[in-house]
Formats: structure tokens, C-alpha cells, sequence
């Protein structure tokens, strides 16, 4: 009897809509600084305490800020990328997250150096500031200061391709990028 | 190690819950009894391995393994050992395994009390309920699985949420989850009917006391976690019509309506398609809350966990399992024949009553929960429904069906002489409808047309609840009542407190948001509170500013009580504790909130008459129904022979 299908059909539209409703949802918010002016900060330089490394650094151009530390085993596997990338040409800038200065030294020295310049953060109260929780993170900065992208976890090809080339291919009408071609943009 | 053992266990859980869906349903459609005769030890074995794996998440908790994504991310070493042990249940992915191990101690209850049943019959139950527990730990072990490894692992974990460093989220959430997952044991046996093809007076039977002890769980469930609102949030409300409150509430009023027309089916073997499609719906809307917490479709308060990811593979299972069911409905329901008819003034046609508005409450609750779904998929637009939406048209059909429980508790089956029933209650109704209008105007000097014609609704169903335990105690030759009835007064007097609960704290509160600095005074409905001090507090995990406060009145010191808002340093997060005076008649809710500077702090007071008797009712209901669960007819075993017979004798003497 088709009265006992009522039930079914109420069914069929909820679920219908919960569809619906769950393609629609952006609930993929990655930082809380998404689209806003990156934190103001000085740290020292990891090669050189003498030299300060700030927000100043960062602004003015398309940047990736990588924070990484020795203690972290999963930066070792995103390592390797980070110096494709950097030989691609993108301006990398390193965050070095409640390290020993002397170990981050010899990391650098043994696996390569894929940084412009890397800031020291010792004590980890920057990391504050920026909504760090862990390492490795990476933060792709706008040519205005703003935050455009945040990933946690290493950064691998797939993310760049996934994740960060989308983001620069949009961001680079109006900026210089002169490592898009050469990090696989169009 | 110790983490993968657990993810190893789970995953032999749920090889065995698949052997316990697939072979015993197979064995019943092909009559294989070697098949069949599967379902209860494959059942025993998934409850071991469900067992192991929550056992060994707990282990990882009291140890601090923070190489445990899970752990990591929901505690820490400075947080007190009972909420490490809690903590395990306080996010989406331990969340999700005790579902699992609830249900896997549901389905051992289910097995051993299905001696007495057929084995075709059992071994359907037992499989409907392995394909529910399969599809759980599926969706727990690809899209949420507990014993995810974190590298690095960090020194310290994130902490748990403040809100649920709380007594009272030891007991809330797991006896909420108990119900829910309780209701798919009705779901099973309502599927298994279906999938029989035969549903006799035995079946109801059988459904009605799981069914009872799930809607005991669920009404507790629900009362402590209105409790633990009032007092953990810091605001003094009680039910606030939040997503997933309505998402255990709409499962609850599907299971009170399952266990009116489950004793209609047991007595009187009719409402059968009725009954069946209640207890699907009761389960599917225990899916559905699952899906709209553990999903982003709706924000709320409560959804702590949002993933789209797993929102579909929760809709997947919603679709399968409710989907599944309802198709089976379709197709099978009208095979179900009723076996008898009853006139139009009868307790057959009061409990349709019931059961009518009962099930309109839950559409009503239901459509303002997914309004703001609907709004947005079809015009964009994010749009809330507020409480007073929900108030009205949740008591619409609320007072009507009040009523009707007084009326249906004391009229007879078949057929009722309209007459004799009236005499009866004519007492009681006059003297509900005096205290109604007399007492809110005796205590608190005034009254409205709502507050009388609710209180003298709830006084109405308490009266007539009493009144066969009253007359059968005073007069002492007549038989005592059974369990199954004296339990249904016990819930139906639950009813009416909380209705008189309810009148009175919505139509009595008083509140006040003041700027208190210490030595102040203030005045509030007869009592007066003063500030005496704001001293700082070191707690374990947290530091907090505590207010002093002296409550009296008329001049004499009633008590001293302190609130605190408090900092918890790793989630750098704020909260409030609530001071709460309690008596019987009110409370006294003190919350020390904002510091507005220079000494000065935002308070908010409020005294609250009546609300005690909010959950006083709630907990009676619950009582009602442990009472009733424990009646000589459930404990009796029914011999196969005679349960195979769908004609069997009518049993001793039901109630409503």
C-alpha cells in the first residue's frame, strides 16, 4: 500500500537536503589568521643573534614561512621539498620553533639550507602570537602582509599542487611572482 | 605498541560484527540453523574486542601517550586523573568508540535475554544489530579513528575542553549515549518483525521492556545534561533549545510514543504497522542527532568535532540503515494485520491520541531544527530559529496531551462508558483546576492565563496519578498494583512536577545583571546578596578570581557561597562556576562574570522557583520506568513453542 512509503519519501528529501547542506558548509577554516595581516614580531636570526628577523621581512613580497625544529621528525621528511622549492626559486623563511641553536645550526649544515633567513624562536612565545601549536606548519604570506594559506603537517608535493598553487596562481595577477613557472604554476 | 593492539582490536570488532550481520540474516532467509546459530557467539567476541579497544584508549589517557593524536588533542599532564579517564569520551573520535561499546553491551543484553525467542527470530535481531555496529566502527576506523599516532609527539597535550572539566560530564554523555544507542535494539527487533513477516502480541512483548530501559536511559541522559547546563555554563537557563539538546530530545519523544503503542500492541495486538514505524523513526533520529553533531551541517554549542568528510559517511549510514529499514516498511508493513478493533472512547483511542501529538512535538522539534538546513541549501542564507519559535510550538501540542494522560490512565481497553469516567475524574479535575489558579497567586502574588491553565494541567496529571496508588493504599483489601502499572504512575507524576517545574520557573524567575564591587549589596526577589570579597584561586589547571558571596534574608545570613571565573592556561580559555544555592522550593544563582575594571565585576543573580522541580520530574519519569521494566511478565521466560504461535494467549495483566 503506498501510504506505508510516506515515511521513505520524508526520508529521501531530509536526506536530500542534508546533502545539500554538507556541499554547501565551508567549515574548512585552517588558521584563524586566514586573511588577516600576519602577527608583528622580531626574533633574532638563527645564523646571526645579532640580526633581527621581523614582519618587516616579510612583507612586500609572496613568502612561505616554514616553522620547523630539530626535535621534529616529520620536518625531516618535508625537508627534501623545501629545497626543490627554494632551488625553484620561492622565497622560503624559516621559523625555528623551542630549538637548541647549536643543533639547528648543524641541521641546516648537514640536510641543506632551503631558507632565506631563519628566526630563532627559542622559548616559542612568538609561536603565540601566530597560533603555532606544532611543527612543521607552513604559512603562505601575501604580498600585503596578509596570510593567505595555512597547512599543517609537512609540505609535500601534492599539497603545493593541491593546496598552495591554486592560492599563488590567484594571488600572482596583481604580485610578482617570478617562481611561479619553476614551482609548476601556469 | 599498546595504541595499535587497540586499533587491532577494533579491527577484528569488526570482522566479527560483519560475520554477525551477514551469516545469521542469511541463515534465517535460507534456514540454515548452523548459520544462524553464528549470531551469538560472533556478537560475544565483538563485545571482547570492542571492550579491548576502549580499554586500551583509556590506557592511553591515564598514561599521557601524547604520540596518540587523540590523547594529544583532548589532555594534558596537569589534568586531574578522573577527567583523564572522562577525557576519552570528551571528543568526536572517543565519542565515537563508546557508541560502539555501548552497543556492543546492548547486543550482549540482547543475547542473553534471547533465549526464550525463536532462533530465526533472534538471529535476525542479532544481525540487524551487527550491520548497525558494523557501519559504526567502519566509519570510526576511516574517518575517525581514536589511535591515530601524532609525530612529533609533543611534550604536553592540548588540554580538554574547560566545559567539560565537570562531575557532571563524567555521568551526562554516557547516559545519553547509552539511550540513544539503546534505541537501535527496538529498530533491530522492529526490522526483524519486518523481515519475518509476522508480528504477534510475543514480539511486542519482548520489544517493550528494551524499549523501556532505552527511554530510562534517555530521560536521564537528557536531565543531567539540562542539569549540567544549568550549572556548568554560567547561565542559568535549563533547555535552550540548542541542536543536539533537540537531537536527543526528538529520539526521546519517539521512544515515549514507542512504549504507549507498544502496550497497545502487547494488550491488544493492533497499532502493529503503527509501533513498527515508531521504532524505526526512534532509531533513525538517534542517527540523525549523530549526523548533526558529528557533522557541519549545524553549529552549535555541542559539535565539537565538524567534518564533511564525515558527514557523508554518517549520511551514508543514515541512508543504509534508515533508508533500508523504511524500504522494508514500505514493502512489508501491510502484512502486519491488527487483530482486534476498539470504539472511539477507549484507552486504544486515548494512547492514539497520545501517540499522535507525541509524534506531531518531535516534527515540530525536528522542523525547527532543520529549518536553518532547509534556508540555506535553498536560499543561502544562514538563519537561526530562536527559543520562543520552539516553546510555542513545542507546547501546542504539549497541554492537550497532558490532558489526554489523565483521561487515557483511567479509562478502560476496548471500550470506555463515558459516563462512569467522568465521574471519576470530576473530583480531581475541579481540584486541579482550583490549585492551579490559587497557588502561583498564593506564593508569588501574581498569575497569568497560561501559568494557571499549565499548572493546573500539571496538577491534573499528578492527581490522577496518585489517585489508584492513594485509593488501593486506603482501602487495604484491594489487589496491589502490578510493577508495570505502579511504574507507570511513578513516570506519569514525573509528568506533572516537571510540568509544574517548568510553569513556575518560567513564570517566576527573577533575574538581575548588576556591577557589583566587594561590599556591595543588592536586592533580588527578597534576598539580599552582598559581595564580600574577590580573592585570586590557583587551581590545578586553571586560575580564577572567586567571589565571596553572603545571600540573606530579611537580615538573617541564609548561607555563604562562592563562584569563580575561572582561566584554564592551556586552552586559554575563560569560564564561569556558578554559586548555586539550592532548597526544594528554589534556587539562588549567583555567577560572578566580567571584570569590568577597577574593582568592579559583572554579576549575574537570578532566583529561580520551581526549577528543582524540573528535574525532580524527570528523574521520577526515569524511576517510573525502572520501575515498570522490573515487572513479573518480563522476568517470566516464554516457552519458543508458544512464541512461534501467533495466536498465543494474551499475558498477565498490562497497563498503559
Amino acid at each position: 500500500m503506498w501510504k506505508f512509503a510516506i515515511p521513505l519519501v520524508v526520508l529521501v528529501v531530509i536526506g536530500m537536503f542534508f546533502y545539500r547542506g554538507l556541499s554547501l558548509d565551508p567549515s574548512d577554516v585552517p588558521s584563524a589568521l586566514l586573511d588577516r595581516p600576519i602577527p608583528e614580531f622580531s626574533l633574532p636570526s638563527l645564523a646571526d643573534p645579532d640580526r633581527p628577523i621581523g614582519s618587516q621581512d616579510l612583507k612586500g613580497k609572496v613568502t612561505l614561512l616554514n616553522v620547523w625544529a630539530t626535535w621534529c621528525i616529520e620536518c625531516r621528511h618535508e625537508h627534501g621539498y623545501l629545497l626543490q622549492l627554494a632551488r625553484a626559486g620561492v622565497p622560503i623563511y624559516g621559523f625555528n620553533l623551542k630549538d637548541d641553536r647549536a643543533s639547528a645550526l648543524d641541521w641546516l649544515a648537514s640536510l641543506g639550507n632551503p631558507y632565506v633567513a631563519t628566526a630563532f624562536d627559542g622559548d616559542g612565545t612568538a609561536a603565540l602570537d601566530w597560533g603555532i601549536t606544532a611543527a612543521p606548519e607552513t604559512f603562505l604570506i601575501g604580498r600585503d602582509g596578509k596570510v593567505l594559506f595555512k597547512h599543517i603537517s609537512p609540505m609535500t608535493a601534492a599539497v603545493w599542487q593541491r593546496d598552495f598553487l591554486p592560492v599563488l596562481e590567484r594571488e600572482c595577477k596583481n604580485a610578482d611572482c617570478p617562481f611561479l613557472a619553476a614551482a609548476g604554476g601556469k | 605498541m599498546i595504541p595499535e593492539l587497540g586499533q587491532f582490536a577494533l579491527i577484528l570488532a569488526l570482522c566479527l560484527a560483519l560475520v554477525q550481520a551477514g551469516l545469521p540474516l542469511a541463515g534465517a532467509a535460507l534456514g540454515k540453523r548452523e548459520w544462524m546459530a553464528l549470531a551469538r557467539p560472533a556478537a560475544a567476541g565483538q563485545f571482547v574486542f570492542v571492550a579491548i579497544a576502549f580499554g586500551v584508549l583509556e590506557y592511553a589517557f591515564l598514561n599521557d601517550d601524547f604520540s596518540v593524536l587523540f590523547v594529544a588533542q583532548h589532555s594534558n599532564s596537569a589534568l586531574p586523573i578522573f577527567y583523564k579517564f572522562t577525557a576519552a569520551w570528551g571528543g568526536h573520535e572517543g565519542s565515537m568508540l563508546f557508541w560502539i561499546t555501548m552497543l556492543a553491551i546492548w547486543t550482549v543484553a540482547v543475547v542473553a535475554g534471547s533465549r526464550s525467542q525463536p532462533q530465526e527470530f533472534a538471529s535476525r535481531v542479532l544481525g540487524v544489530l551487527g550491520i548497525v555496529s558494523a557501519g559504526i566502527i567502519a566509519f570510526a576506523l576511516f574517518t575517525s579513528n581514536p589511535f591515530t599516532r601524532l609525530a612529533p609527539t609533543p611534550f604536553d597535550g592540548a588540554d580538554l575542553n574547560p566545559l567539560l572539566q565537570d562531575p557532571g560530564m563524567i555521568i551526562h554523555p554516557p547516559t545519553l549515549y547509552v539511550g540513544y544507542v539503546g534505541m537501535a535494539v527496538p529498530f533491530a527487533f522492529a526490522v526483524a518483525a519486518l523481515l519475518t513477516g509476522k508480528l504477534d502480541k510475543n514480539w511486542a512483548k519482548w520489544t517493550r521492556p528494551w524499549t523501556v530501559m532505552a527511554w530510562v536511559w534517555l530521560t536521564a541522559g537528557i536531565t543531567l545534561g539540562s542539569w549540567w547546563s544549568y550549572y556548568e555554563l554560567g547561565w542559568g537557563g535549563w533547555w535552550a533549545w540548542d541542536p543536539v539538546e533537540n537531537s536527543s530530545f526528538m529520539p526521546w519523544l519517539m521512544a515515549t510514543a514507542l512504549l504507549h503503542s507498544l502496550a497497545v500492541t502487547e494488550r491488544r495486538g493492533i497499532f502493529k504497522s503503527w509501533t513498527v514505524l515508531l521504532a524505526l523513526s526512534g532509531f533513525a533520529l538517534s542517527l540523525l542527532g549523530t549526523f548533526l553533531t558529528r557533522s557541519p551541517v549545524l553549529v552549535s554549542v555541542h559539535a565539537f568535532a565538524a567534518d564533511p568528510a564525515r558527514g557523508m559517511f554518517i549520511l551514508g549510514l543514515l541512508g543504509l540503515y534508515a533508508g533500508g529499514a523504511l524500504l522494508l516498511y514500505a514493502l512489508r508493513a501491510s502484512k502486519l494485520e491488527a487483530e482486534g478493533g476498539f470504539k472511539d472512547v477507549s484507552r486504544e483511542s486515548f494512547l492514539l491520541a497520545n501517540n499522535i501529538l507525541l509524534v506531531i512535538a518531535a516534527f515540530a522539534v525536528l522542523l525547527g531544527t532543520l529549518y536553518p538546513v532547509f534556508v540555506d541549501a535553498l536560499a543561502s542564507k544562514k538563519v537561526s530559529v530562536g527559543a520562543p519559535v520552539f516553546d510555542l510550538f513545542f507546547l501546542l501540542p504539549m497541554l492537550p496531551l497532558a490532558v489526554l494522560i489523565g483521561l487515557g490512565m483511567h479509562s478502560t481497553w476496548k471500550i470506555t462508558a463515558f459516563g462512569p469516567l467522568a465521574r471519576r475524574l470530576a473530583w480531581p479535575a475541579a481540584i486541579s483546576l482550583a490549585a492551579g489558579i490559587a497557588i502561583p497567586f498564593a506564593l508569588y502574588d501574581k498569575t497569568s492565563l497560561l501559568t494557571s491553565v499549565s499548572s493546573a494541567v500539571g496538577f491534573w496529571v499528578c492527581v490522577t496519578a496518585l489517585l489508584d496508588p492513594v485509593s488501593r493504599f486506603v482501602r487495604r483489601h484491594a489487589a496491589p498494583l502490578t510493577r508495570a502499572q505502579l511504574g507507570m504512575c511513578f513516570a506519569h507524576l514525573g509528568v506533572g512536577v516537571f510540568i509544574l517545574g517548568v510553569t513556575f520557573v518560567s513564570a517566576f524567575t527573577v533575574e538581575k545583571d548588576v556591577a557589583l564591587r566587594a561590599g556591595d549589596r543588592v536586592e533580588i526577589g527578597g534576598y539580599e546578596v552582598h559581595l564580600r570579597d574577590v580573592r585570586p584561586i590557583t587551581g590545578p589547571n586553571y586560575t580564577a578570581q572567586e567571589g565571596v558571596f553572603e545571600l540573606s534574608r530579611h537580615g538573617k545570613l541564609v548561607t555563604e557561597v562562592e563562584s569563580q571565573q575561572r582561566h584554564y592556561t592551556v586552552q586559554q580559555t575563560d569560564m564561569t562556576e556558578a554559586a548555586i544555592d539550592t532548597r526544594i522550593g528554589r534556587d539562588v544563582f549567583i555567577a560572578l562574570s566580567k571584570d569590568l575594571g577597577a574593582g568592579a565585576w559583572a554579576v549575574r543573580l537570578q532566583v529561580k522557583p520551581g526549577i528543582r522541580f524540573l528535574w525532580l520530574g524527570s528523574l521520577l519519569m526515569a524511576l517510573g520506568g525502572v520501575i515498570a521494566v522490573t515487572d513479573r511478565r518480563y522476568r517470566q521466560p516464554v516457552r519458543a513453542a508458544s512464541a512461534a504461535a501467533a495466536t498465543s494467549k494474551p499475558t498477565a495483566a498490562g497497563t498503559g
